[in-house]
């Protein structure tokens, strides 16, 4: 009888979970008359809250976190948004407790090494795994899955996915002016056997620095959604974020979820016309 | 005409004595099936059509709701209806930023208004952005009629809290990512300057802070940023100087309310900051 009931749990939760599926085809289908925002930025902000709310461990919430982030990238993917990026881990989070900064590791290289060795939406949805950030600032087996996960979906070119770790935007605009100088210094190393003076007058560029940003790869976000009704950046994407949407709903990241991220697509929608003004201008 | 009759006759299209007439006549049906196939999907993309704009007609129907809400909000905190925004610790706000859409910032009597309004909620130091510099145009103008001074410059941030008079910094796009370049071209200079064009430069954020400092980007990181726009969105505003800037968006400038303001900044007043720990 027991065994009959669960087959009975199994099969009402796999037509839930078709119910469900089609519900989000059909609205991802109207949404897909306006325009459809090509790159996603989240901030994950409110894992410790949702754990505190919730009475469970301080480890919980990030793993709660984790499976939230499972469920937006497939509705993303499915919504056709071709760029997603994650703010896993700011340099400032360093500050955080040691044993904190440490589960929060562990946790990382866990996940990561499920996404790549285990059959998961990373092949369904041909993603290619970009870490964006200060890699150094890892530990070694953190930086070394890390690494292993970028190599694996090398060759996926259906969408990206940038998780920033070890990232803030003013040490991603520090690192570009620094490798763009080096740039013009071995520039002027080479110009040594030509003509010094010609060398000694290469002027840095916005172009060079924007062509040494992290975030290079990757075209400039159009939603930044950040958890927990917080306002502010915190420090990410402040360079691309010049023209793009912010959103801050107040549902913790945990609880982010399909009618956020609608709500979200249809503001965009909204004032698409403006933002397309912007671009031109700036 | 059946589906089902149509795909028995197309099998018969299989038997090598077939009738021509016949075999016309089956082409004819399948190629009427699909125009209607068609048919059935310009008519799915027409109700989808028409379900977006109905979704996005309600989207528009709360917010004009909402807006409605917001106003009546503004009134009554102007009015001084809730006790709780009668006081708030200024003090904490030790520097604002306003961004205002371009469009809207050739409406300068608007802007001296906002400033006088911000003037009496007791705000000392004021940067004013927009995209294309047109607050930088009218500069002359919104001083005088704002009884403020241009922003020149501290030297240590403690400072901002001795001044008396109300002081405006003008900010437009190209103090950001421009700035970063020639600060990044200081930099580069000065490496070369001290024998470093054999070593590989390595700089750190303290650099390039001293390098924008001197090339004459010397306002402070923004407290609280209000956009006035159509939509929340910070247009390019120095992206050096906005890590932990609070972003609230005020609506556009031609719809500003004076209980607005006042909610916005009793609201920062009482944000507490974890700065990532």
């Amino acid at each position: 009888m027991e065994k009959d009931s669960n087959v009975g749990g199994k099969t009402s939760n796999t037509y839930t979970g078709y119910l469900g599926c089609l519900l989000r085809k059909c609205v991802f289908a109207t949404l897909s008359v306006g325009p459809i925002p090509n790159h996603l930025a989240f901030i994950m902000d409110g894992n410790r809250r949702y754990a505190k709310k919730h009475n469970l461990k301080e480890g919980a919430g990030h793993n709660a976190g984790f499976s939230a982030l499972m469920s937006l990238l497939q509705y993303c993917y499915e919504l056709g948004v071709q760029y997603v990026t994650v703010y896993a881990f700011s340099i400032d989070n360093f500050k955080r407790r040691p044993e904190e900064v440490e589960s929060l590791m562990d946790l990382m290289q866990e996940k990561i090494y499920k996404l790549i060795e285990e059959v998961s939406i990373v092949d369904r949805y041909g993603i290619r795994i970009c870490f964006i950030g200060n890699l150094k600032l890892l530990k070694d087996s953190v930086r070394e899955a890390a690494e292993r996960a970028m190599k694996a979906t090398a060759k996926n070119s259906k969408s990206v996915l940038s998780v920033c770790v070890a990232y803030t935007s003013t040490d991603e605009i520090t690192h570009a002016v620094q490798e763009s100088c080096r740039e013009k210094v071995d520039a002027i190393e080479q110009a040594d056997s030509y003509n010094k003076e010609e060398g000694n007058n290469l002027l840095i560029n916005l172009v060079d620095i924007e062509k040494k940003m992290y975030m290079v790869a990757a075209p400039n976000p159009d939603i930044i959604i950040r958890t927990s009704g917080e306002t502010r950046l915190s420090n990410f994407l402040l360079w691309q974020s010049a023209c793009s949407h912010l959103y801050s709903p107040s549902a913790l990241w945990p609880e982010l979820g399909f009618w956020h991220l609608v709500w979200a697509v249809l503001n965009f929608q909204r004032d698409h016309w403006y933002f397309e003004k912007i671009k031109k201008q700036i | 005409m059946e589906n089902g009759s149509v795909l028995q006759e197309v099998k018969l299209l299989n038997d090598p004595q077939l009738n021509p007439r016949r075999c016309s006549q089956v082409i004819t049906m399948l190629l009427y099936m699909l125009n209607q196939g068609e048919a059935f999907s310009k008519i799915g993309k027409l109700g989808l059509l028409l379900l977006w704009h109905f979704v996005h007609f309600v989207v528009s129907i709360w917010y004009f709701a909402v807006g409605i809400a917001y106003m009546l909000e503004s009134y009554l905190v102007a009015s001084g209806a809730f006790k709780e925004y009668k006081t708030h610790d200024i003090a904490k706000l030790q520097y604002l930023a306003i961004v205002i859409e371009s469009g809207e910032a050739y409406e300068t009597s608007k802007v001296i208004t906002l400033l006088k309004w911000l003037a009496a909620i007791g705000v000392k130091h004021i940067c004013l952005y927009d995209t294309e510099g047109v607050l930088k145009k009218s500069k002359e103008t919104i001083l005088e009629n704002s009884n403020a001074t241009f922003w020149e410059g501290l030297d240590k941030r403690s400072s901002l809290l001795d001044q008396k008079l109300m002081t405006i910094e003008f900010a437009s796009f190209s103090d950001g990512k421009e700035a970063v370049a020639k600060a990044a071209n200081l930099l580069f200079v000065n490496h070369l300057k001290l024998g470093g064009d054999l070593m590989a430069p390595i700089f750190t954020e303290r650099n390039i802070t001293d390098a924008l400092r001197a090339i004459g980007c010397k306002g402070p990181d923004p407290d609280l940023l209000l956009v006035y726009g159509p939509a929340r969105c910070h247009l390019g505003f120095p992206a050096w100087r906005m890590r932990y800037t609070e972003i609230v968006h005020m609506g556009t400038l031609k719809s500003m309310k004076f209980g607005s303001l006042v909610k916005a900044i009793h609201k920062y007043t009482m944000v507490h900051q974890n700065y990532g720990r």
